[in-house]
């Protein structure tokens, strides 16, 4: 049987992960490397990395970082934050990521998406979508949700499907930070129209969060950052609670 | 040395990383005298069927590929290609295994991406593996069941996970980004 995915998300900043990050054991929380060791041996399913990094050094830092990641990890992980062209995404697979994930640059471009799942397979472009409810409308921001745009999120989603996305990454920036739990309303809507992976992001405070995204929702995947980085929550004990709830996990 | 073939596929890296990780060296050629003399031959690779056997063909290596004496693993495109003929584009494949290799029903979410485990594990790849562990898989097509078949992977349908025949190993899922399980089964082939 298919596994439902656990994923933490890691954001960079020239080549060091920020946020405070606080795991026994590791002696330099800044380390992306020890951090997605860490995370590979508790038993994560797969990993993002999101370069915030807003200069033009960015890529200097993060290409040999990936190489790094790539060479280290043995679970898939994905590479996002400001890929804006074909060219960028060449280098990052070829780098050793496995998947790279578009957000404002497929916007301002959607038939990015079409050159990319045409040069690459489908397989390895994740679309990510910000999106936040604004006067009853699901409505997508990019710029890291600071700039509102005209589309809804549902059509927007479909659209990148049909230009050739094999999988969503879908952050509530409504819920985002809250702790509350994931948007199961807005995951509800967007997984039970489309039939592609779809990682839920934004939200998750404890164990529950997770349980009920996978049995309210058709997602197939789970993200979050700072409560895996804080140990609030710890991913063996994530999926002993998942498995004791009859939802299929990953176990190691 | 661990030989890698070389040709229109992604993901080389990512096997020679895990090679690496194992402690061992390897080569990336689609030279047929390297690839003949290569003490075993990995066909890695994520990438569509019928270019891929079109690139074979171009360098010869579907002629060279069937007759290979050294043990040889296919890895996802790799497995398809061994196969008998793969409808992702209609190709004529390499023929070492007695499957077909189809389009999963619509049915199913596609592709089939993440972890799954096997079952009916036989042969030589998963020995030391368990029925509950977990491999990772990234595939729209998958191999239909033959005599060949080690090991069965469900997902709407059963389909192969493992074949094996004489020297030619091949897995549909990556062991290679299937965590310490994945480091099990490349031993497996390395220590043969």
């Amino acid at each position: 049987m298919l596994k439902k995915r656990i994923i933490p998300c890691l954001d960079i900043k020239n080549g060091r992960t920020v946020k405070g990050i606080n795991f026994k054991g590791l002696r330099d929380a800044g380390d992306p490397i020890a951090l997605a060791q860490k995370y590979e041996e508790e038993g994560a399913d797969e990993l993002v990395f999101l370069d915030i990094s807003a200069t033009e050094e960015r890529r200097a830092t993060l290409l040999p970082l990936v190489q790094e990641i790539a060479h280290h990890l043995s679970i898939p992980f994905t590479v996002g934050g400001g890929i804006q062209s074909v060219r960028d995404v060449s280098n990052l697979l070829q780098a050793g990521a496995d998947k790279v994930s578009l957000n404002s640059a497929a916007v301002n471009n959607p038939k990015l998406i079409q050159e990319l799942s045409m040069a690459f397979g489908r397989q390895c472009i994740v679309l990510a979508i910000d999106s936040k409810e604004i006067f009853g409308k699901d409505t997508v921001f990019i710029h890291g949700g600071k700039k509102p745009t005209e589309l809804e999120t549902l059509d927007w989603a479909r659209r990148g499907i049909d230009l050739g996305a094999g999988e969503l990454l879908l952050t509530s920036m409504d819920f985002d930070g809250t702790k509350k739990g994931f948007d199961l309303r807005l995951l509800q809507k967007i997984s039970k129209a489309l039939p592609v992976p779809i990682i839920a992001s934004g939200g998750a405070g404890n164990t529950t969060h997770f349980s009920e995204v996978f049995t309210k929702t058709n997602v197939t995947g789970a993200l979050a950052a700072s409560i895996f980085h804080f140990g609030e929550i710890a991913i063996p004990a994530l999926k002993q609670e998942l498995q004791q709830q009859k939802i299929p996990v990953r176990w190691i | 040395m661990i030989t890698l073939l070389k040709y229109n596929a992604g993901n080389i890296l990512s096997v020679q990383n895990a090679l690496n990780r194992l402690g061992y060296d390897s080569v990336v050629t689609h030279d047929k005298k390297v690839l003949e003399k290569a003490e075993k031959v990995i066909i890695p690779g994520v990438g569509e069927a019928s270019s891929a056997m079109e690139y074979l063909k171009a360098h010869e290596l579907d002629v060279l590929i069937p007759k290979l004496q050294q043990p040889v693993l296919g890895i996802c495109l790799g497995l398809q290609l061994l196969c008998r003929s793969s409808e992702e584009g209609n190709a004529l494949c390499l023929g070492v295994f007695d499957s077909e290799v189809v389009r999963f029903p619509s049915t199913e979410m596609i592709p089939h991406m993440g972890w799954n485990n096997c079952t009916e594990l036989a042969g030589t790849l998963t020995k030391n593996i368990p029925e509950t562990a977990d491999f990772y898989y990234v595939h729209s097509f998958y191999a239909t069941r033959s005599k060949h078949t080690k090991s069965i992977c469900h997902y709407g349908i059963p389909f192969s996970a493992t074949l094996e025949k004489d020297n030619f190993f091949a897995t549909q899922f990556h062991p290679e980004k299937s965590a310490s399980v994945g480091t099990i089964l490349l031993k497996n082939f390395l220590e043969l």
